[in-house]
């Protein structure tokens, strides 16, 4: 369950789980989080939690609400992000963006309809026995990882040999690039985070790689390979 | 009696892998190039539950489908007006719902066993599609790739109310949840949807493991790049999507149309009635 760590001048004042769908901040007495300081409205914001979600909203405040210090009128919560309320700082941190191991990572499952409700009760947090149907489950996630980092794989290009093209330099900066003439012969050579792949795609004659016909199978190319398809000659090279 | 016969106009497909962090795979694919039918279900429950309800899914529907079209074209047009095609999808998915659900029902170990489904039938230069949970139909036509499904998912919801934006959404921790599928409730609910078909056009069924691991333009690339070998294209998806971590099953299905397939004439078919109906238009 998300929570939220209420500081000051960073001293630790309270620690306070987002345990309901609807958490709210404000000066006033009836708020969920109460902070009795006259930089904060009465009504200031509110946090609506979704399963592992939560939402920041600006209730229309005087000061206004300010996530990692930009101004917010409405933010989908991160883990670590730190919500500021006039001197008050808030830190959200999502426990099931860290704890949960990569096999519950997009495991598919059924949301029914009284699931966000149960959810949001601290009791449903853990199901009683074997009562409730294993899809019903609250679902643990983890956060997607960032994307991935570009791979260390160094940048390949294609330098054209023989023909018209003779001389012509082709950069292997797409996930994809295609050789040759359509109808008569074609390959593609593949980047893949482990290196560049040349595959045969149609023809009757396989791509030549240093004078030999590879095979169906992908052909894994090596600096300084030299390419032949569609009678053309091209030499493929990696960048240090 | 065979009434079809689209294996000279269509080309399918289909590679299914259970991906790098998973033990099992759970998605189950379906083609019959002849029927010109393409199935794709994602499995969920616990143990194998969930590789026996997409399995269930696509045998069934495939196997129904199958006999419904046995008498009666795909193309033809009903009293009511409907094409078979819908009705026939309609009836046998509702069966497949009730058929998944009793097994579950029934043996304990199988509790809670739900799947997603993508069904598509391809008649008379048309299209229906049947689709429940977050496995998706993707269309190809020029250089533009288009999602002509919609997930029913709680994050697809949250993107149609405003509560977040399609970028936001990458980073929600809600991902697959659906809110749909099939075998969880006595009824299911179906979403149908027909599309008119040209020749040159490539469609996508795959489960989340592929979009989930894949932009769309690295997918429009794949696409347009090697649909010219199908089941290259389909292996070099599935490749795609592992290298980016491959963090589910991925499961692809690919239907190159490669002519136009009118229902042929004389038939009751739509086709012959669209005519008609256009004269009078």
């Amino acid at each position: 369950m998300a929570k939220l760590i209420l500081s000051m001048d960073n001293l630790v004042l309270k620690e306070i789980p987002l345990n309901k769908e609807r958490t709210t901040l404000g000066r006033k007495a009836h708020n969920d989080i109460q902070i009795d300081n006259l930089a904060v409205s009465g009504e200031h914001a509110v946090i609506v939690s979704i399963l592992n979600d939560s939402f920041l909203e600006d209730l229309n405040s005087t000061n206004g609400t300010f996530v990692n210090g930009q101004q917010i009128k409405k933010h989908f919560l991160q883990n670590n992000d730190v919500i500021e309320l006039g001197k008050y700082r808030l830190k959200y941190i999502n426990e099931a963006a860290q704890s949960a191991t990569q096999a519950d990572f997009e495991k598919t499952m059924v949301l029914r309809p009284d699931m966000l409700r149960k959810a949001n009760e601290p009791a449903a947090a853990k199901p009683a026995g074997g009562a409730v149907p294993a899809v019903m489950a609250p679902p643990i996630q983890t956060a997607p990882a960032a994307v991935p980092a570009a791979p260390a794989l160094p940048f390949g290009a294609i330098q054209i040999l023989t023909g018209s093209n003779i001389g012509r330099r082709l950069e292997l900066t797409k996930s994809l690039t295609t050789l040759g003439k359509p109808g008569v012969q074609v390959a593609v050579i593949a980047r893949r985070p482990i290196g560049y792949f040349l595959t045969h795609v149609e023809g009757a004659r396989y791509p030549l790689v240093n004078g030999m016909a590879i095979h169906t199978q992908a052909h894994e190319l090596k600096d300084h390979d030299v390419l032949e398809l569609a009678g053309v000659k091209m030499e493929f090279s990696l960048k240090a | 009696m065979v009434l079809i016969d689209l294996s000279a106009a269509i080309e399918m497909a289909f590679c299914s892998d259970p991906g790098q962090v998973r033990p099992l795979n759970e998605d189950s694919v379906l083609v019959n190039q002849k029927l010109g039918l393409a199935v794709l279900a994602d499995g969920m429950g616990g143990y194998n539950a969930g590789e026996v309800a997409s399995g269930m899914a696509t045998t069934v529907v495939g196997s129904e489908l199958a006999h419904q079209f046995d008498t009666r074209a795909p193309g033809d047009l009903l009293e009511s007006g409907q094409v078979w095609a819908r009705q026939a999808l309609i009836d046998v998915v509702a069966r497949t719902n009730a058929a998944i659900y009793q097994a579950a029902q029934s043996q304990s170990q199988y509790t809670g066993m739900g799947t997603t489904l993508v069904a598509a039938q391809f008649y008379d230069d048309h299209l229906a599609v049947a689709h429940i949970g977050d496995s998706r139909l993707y269309r190809l036509r020029g250089e533009e790739l288009k999602q002509l499904t919609r997930d029913h998912s709680l994050l697809q919801e949250q993107i149609d109310n405003g509560m977040l934006t399609s970028e936001q959404a990458r980073f929600s921790l809600n991902k697959n949840l659906v809110t749909r599928a099939l075998g969880v409730e006595p009824t299911a609910d179906v979403e149908l949807n027909e599309y008119d078909v040209l020749p040159g056009d490539v469609y996508l069924l795959c489960s989340d493991g592929l979009n989930d691991m894949m932009e769309d333009e690295e997918i429009a690339l794949t696409l347009s790049t090697l649909s010219v070998n199908l089941p290259l294209c389909a292996m070099q998806l599935v490749q795609q999507a592992n290298d980016n971590g491959g963090r589910d099953n991925v499961s692809v299905i690919l239907v190159k149309i490669k002519e136009a397939f009118p229902a042929p004439h004389g038939s009751h078919g739509a086709g012959w009635w669209r005519r008609v109906q256009s004269w009078f238009g």
